[in-house]
Order: C-alpha cells, then sequence, then structure tokens
C-alpha cells in the first residue's frame, strides 16, 4: 500500500510531462514556440491575483492576530467535549477554511506536543489532510479571470468545509 | 462577499480591541499585504511553466481527449459549457492533479479552466454556475494521499502514518459529493446571472425614469 502511493506521488509529475511533450513531438506542435507562447501569460495572471489575495490575505491575518480565534475555542469547547472533540482542535476547525499555512502550523503544533498517540493528533491529521483552504482558492480563482461577484460560491464552500469538519469528527471517533 | 469582507475586518479591530492585541492586528495588515505579493510572485515562474505545457497539450488535442473520457461527468455537472470545449479538458486535468496533490501543477491548470469557463459567462464580472460548481469541487480539496499531513506524522515519530489515508479519503470524498449536491441545490435556488448587456441597459432605464 505504502509503496504503490509513492510510486504514484513519485511518477505522477513526470509522467504528464511526457506525455504532453511526447504527443505535441508525435503530432509535429512546435514544442518550443508553443511552450513559450503559453508561458507568457504567467506573469500577467500571476500580476491579475495580487489585489483580491491582498483583500482576502490581509482580512484574515487581521481576523487571526485579533485573538477571536481562542475566545471561540472558549465558546465551543464544552459543547464540542460531548462529542468527544479536543479542545486543542478547535483553532483548526476555523483556520482550515481560512489559511492554509495556519492550519498546518496549528496542526504541527497539535502533533508535537501532545505525541503521536493523542486522539487530537488523530483528529486534525483528518481534518487538515481532508480540506483545502476555501478563501486563498476562491480568491486566486476568481481573481485570475476578474470576478468579484462571488454569487453562491463562497457559501458552498463553508457549507463542504463544515459537513467535513462534522465527518472527519465522526470517522475518526469510528476508527480510531 | 461584501459583508464578509466588511465584518472580517471590523470584528477583528473590534476583538483586538477588547484583547489588547490592537498592535498585533495593525501589524498584521503589513504582513498580510506582504504575504499576498509573496504569493503572487512565488507563482509566476511555476504558472509560466503550466500554462505553457497546457498550451502545448491543447495544440496537440491531449486536452480534447480528455474532455472526450469524462464527458458523461462533466455533461452533468457543467451544462453550461459545450463538451468540445478547452475548459473541460482543462477542469478534468486539474482534478487529476489536484487527486494526486500536485498542487503546484493544479492551480495554474485550474486557472486556465477558469479563463476558458469566463468564455462562456454571461456575466463577466459575477461567477458563472460551472464556476461555483468548480470551484466548490475544489475548496473540497479531494486528494488521494494527504502528502504534507504524513510527512509531519513521520517527524513526531507516528508508527503507521499510512492509517490516516483512509479516514481522510472518507471525509474528503463526504465533503467532494456534499460541494456537488449543495452547488445543484443552489444553482435552482439562487437568482440567475443577468446577461451584462440587458442589465446596463435596464440601468439605463431606471437612470431616465428617476431624472424624469
Amino acid at each position: 500500500m505504502n509503496g504503490i502511493m509513492g510510486f504514484i506521488s513519485l511518477w505522477a509529475l513526470p509522467f504528464i510531462i511526457l506525455l504532453i511533450l511526447t504527443m505535441g513531438l508525435f503530432k509535429r506542435v512546435p514544442l518550443y514556440e508553443t511552450f513559450t507562447d503559453g508561458a507568457k501569460d504567467g506573469f500577467k495572471v500571476a500580476v491579475n491575483i495580487i489585489p483580491y489575495l491582498v483583500a482576502i490575505i490581509v482580512a484574515i491575518s487581521m481576523f487571526r492576530a485579533s485573538g477571536i480565534i481562542e475566545s471561540m475555542e472558549n465558546l465551543f469547547a464544552p459543547v464540542l467535549s460531548r462529542f468527544n472533540v479536543p479542545a486543542d482542535t478547535i483553532p483548526l476547525m476555523i483556520v482550515r477554511s481560512l489559511s492554509g499555512s495556519a492550519a498546518l502550523g496549528v496542526f504541527s503544533d497539535i502533533a508535537n506536543t501532545l505525541g503521536p498517540d493523542d486522539y487530537a493528533t488523530k483528529l486534525s491529521a483528518v481534518m487538515v489532510g481532508s480540506s483545502e483552504t476555501t478563501f486563498y482558492v476562491l480568491a486566486v480563482y476568481f481573481g485570475a479571470v476578474g470576478i468579484s461577484k462571488l454569487r453562491y460560491a463562497l457559501l458552498v464552500g463553508l457549507l463542504a468545509d463544515f459537513i467535513g469538519i462534522i465527518s472527519a469528527i465522526a470517522v475518526c471517533n469510528w476508527m480510531f | 462577499m461584501n459583508y464578509i469582507f466588511y465584518f472580517l475586518i471590523v470584528i477583528s479591530i473590534i476583538a483586538g480591541a477588547i484583547n489588547g492585541k490592537l498592535t498585533d492586528v495593525v501589524n498584521s495588515i503589513l504582513m498580510g499585504a506582504e504575504l499576498s505579493v509573496k504569493v503572487a510572485f512565488s507563482l509566476i515562474g511555476i504558472m509560466a511553466f503550466w500554462l505553457g505545457m497546457m498550451k502545448i497539450a491543447e495544440k496537440c488535442g491531449l486536452v480534447e481527449i480528455i474532455a472526450k473520457i469524462i464527458k458523461p461527468v462533466t455533461k452533468r455537472l457543467f451544462n453550461e459549457i459545450p463538451n468540445d470545449s478547452p475548459a473541460t479538458g482543462d477542469i478534468a486535468m486539474s482534478f487529476s492533479a489536484n487527486a494526486l496533490g500536485l498542487t503546484n501543477a493544479a492551480t495554474p491548470i485550474g486557472i486556465k479552466a477558469m479563463e476558458e469557463m469566463q468564455k462562456y459567462n454571461v456575466d463577466k464580472t459575477s461567477a458563472s454556475n460551472a464556476m461555483c460548481m468548480f470551484l466548490a469541487m475544489n475548496t473540497a480539496g479531494f486528494q488521494l494521499i494527504p502528502a504534507t499531513v504524513i510527512a509531519v506524522l513521520i517527524s513526531i515519530g507516528y508508527k503507521n502514518p499510512t492509517e490516516i489515508i483512509a479516514p481522510t479519503l472518507v471525509v474528503t470524498t463526504i465533503a467532494f459529493l456534499s460541494a456537488i449536491i449543495i452547488s445543484k441545490i443552489f444553482q435552482k435556488l439562487w437568482t440567475p446571472q443577468k446577461p451584462a448587456e440587458t442589465t446596463a441597459k435596464k440601468e439605463k432605464e431606471e437612470k431616465v425614469e428617476v431624472s424624469a
């Protein structure tokens, strides 16, 4: 199992690149010219994203710095302890949708302080592994095409995150 | 988004004042702004690489082939997008990259998919149903191997780190499927997009009425 997984993650990228280039050569696509032609847009797209990223990342940095996540921890702890959820994992549930690097930081912190045998380590591992940073994804993808009216996209993302948290709690309770 | 942007900032300032962390909050503005530019600039190189690769993939017909393979699925999920459009192939390639944990490739290809979908969007400033579906599926973060998490677990001496894969896969699949279902429901409930020209016309008409 471990070997197969390792093989897939090692070979996935080289395989895709080989496939694209070989097929291009076979179909007589001018590889170098086509590549540089497509790559030209890299800078433009990255720069287009900046205003959207600044709006989202600044707002989220302020939110995290304000200490409100710690206050929410105290608020939710009594309710969640009934469902066998350790209080240490509460900041993770909130931060998981907001910032990927912060979520990984919180998770490493839990893992290092509580150790490999603690239930909180397992639960937070599943929560981090099964999530994508909703706010970042929306900022980057909508930013790249200049869309500022998100309609229901954010709501769906957050609802799915919420369902993800609940199923993580349920699955971990059952498996560990 | 207007309200969320407003409330995130206002709540941060109020909570910062109550918790005595107002200096931290103010400093975080600069740090956040700097980080955004760093993130964007660190994307330039890898974005250029994958946009170049995807251009070759498109020209040699690979994207089209992939689009054809997953047509039965995308036909239902993205009904605004014509089946033979490169958008379908880009969407499929972006998800494959995501599922394999190739985040560096998934983001540029995903952005390319967004650009293709934008061509079929009736109002270029607002998100189409197809885009909302695509992003809902993306934010659910479907991934076969949570590589970073396993790396952390190994570093703390976790005995059997791969035991985390199965529960993670179950959770991410549930989140992924519910994201699709919720998007489908909202597609019907939400006010449909208006084509950009008609809204502009309506605004003009309203202005005329007001001035009259």
